[in-house]
């Protein structure tokens, strides 16, 4: 099923009310064909359950890694992924793009 | 994100109502601007810029980087009419996150059996428009040919900021819908923003392929973008 954009920052809002810890990932910046648009977002919980997407499939593994960092210290990151990046490579992220993704918790 | 503006923020796009996630990059903080606050706020500009696009965007101004993340309503198509052609109309928006409604009086037409997943109100436009409230994120399209049905729906959508207004028929009875609504106080210029004959002129035959043309027009008049041939005949 596709998942709005709506469906995910209720999702958040739910999972957070119903005591779980959470993480927003959001899409600031693209260069190139980045897949997802500005503004996309990606939900994350403690134990790695997410929904949404920032990229199409290509870099939500390391986001959801990252995403248990914030949680933890709750310290927003910005993450960046691009063919030049190494880590964005091993994630498949390989159509010729570049993306900022914002990380924060919800407190 | 606080909790708090999380909510603030899903109750906003709940009511239908615009509104801008502001963050402050380098220093993490967060502020909800709602729609009627935009104008005082200091990003004003750009604020109104992104909800012109529809887009959220990073802005650089005094000297920070600001993340405006811009929630607009979803938007919404009201098909006036029960019809053949609605009941091909529900999958395409569903598939496009369109959120339809169908309007229609006759019950007979207005049934469950013949639209089981799709909101449906069996009231006159009267009774059934002003509560769902005519904005600038809905589209209107009339497909009753019973001007009955049709016209004020159709007086109710010139009269508010709909994306998109179709009717559908032939020339001739559009010429004839057009008097009616001029005997109404409509003025040329309003009239103009009815889409007629409704749908992008694909050769459609078919309820589906009509809807098709429909949805292909409504899409065209969301991005805001004229057809190619359109931008080619104007350059």
């Amino acid at each position: 099923m596709l998942t709005s954009e709506d469906d995910i920052l209720l999702t958040a809002q739910a999972w957070k009310q119903a005591g779980r810890q959470v993480a927003i990932a959001t899409v600031v910046e693209t260069w190139g064909s980045a897949p997802r648009p500005v503004g996309s977002h990606l939900v994350i919980d403690e134990g790695g359950s997410f929904l949404g997407s920032v990229s199409g499939g290509c870099v939500e593994g390391e986001v959801v890694t990252e995403a248990q960092d914030v949680i933890e210290d709750g310290k927003p990151r910005m993450l960046e992924f691009g063919v030049a990046d190494e880590t964005a490579w091993r994630a498949g992220f390989s159509c010729g793009g570049r993306i900022k993704v914002y990380v924060e918790r919800v407190d | 994100m606080r909790l708090d503006l999380l909510a603030a923020l899903n109750a906003e796009r709940a009511a239908r109502r615009p509104c801008v996630l502001v963050t402050d990059l380098a220093a993490g903080t967060q502020r909800l601007v709602h729609a009627h606050e935009i104008a005082a706020d200091p990003l004003a500009g750009a604020l109104e810029n992104q909800i012109h696009l529809g887009k959220s965007g990073l802005v650089h101004q005094d000297g920070r980087d600001w993340f405006l993340s811009v929630q607009i309503p979803p938007s919404r198509l009201i098909a006036i009419g029960a019809v053949h052609i609605s009941q091909a109309l529900a999958p395409i928006a569903k598939l496009i996150d369109l959120d339809i409604v169908i309007v229609d009086p006759r019950t007979a037409f207005a049934s469950l059996e013949r639209f089981p997943d799709v909101p449906l109100i069996a009231e006159w436009p009267e009774v059934a428009l002003p509560p769902l409230g005519l904005d600038r994120f809905t589209a209107m399209v009339a497909l009753c040919h019973d001007p009955r049905i049709d016209d004020p729906a159709l007086a109710a959508a010139l009269a508010s900021e709909c994306f998109y207004i179709g009717a559908l028929g032939s020339r001739k009875t559009h010429a004839k819908r057009l008097e009616r609504l001029r005997g109404q106080g409509f003025g040329d210029a309003e009239l103009a923003k009815i889409h007629a004959p409704i749908g992008l002129d694909i050769g459609a035959v078919s309820p589906a392929e009509i809807a098709v043309s429909i949805i292909g027009e409504l899409v065209s008049a969301r991005r805001q973008k004229p057809l190619r041939a359109a931008a080619e005949v104007a350059a």
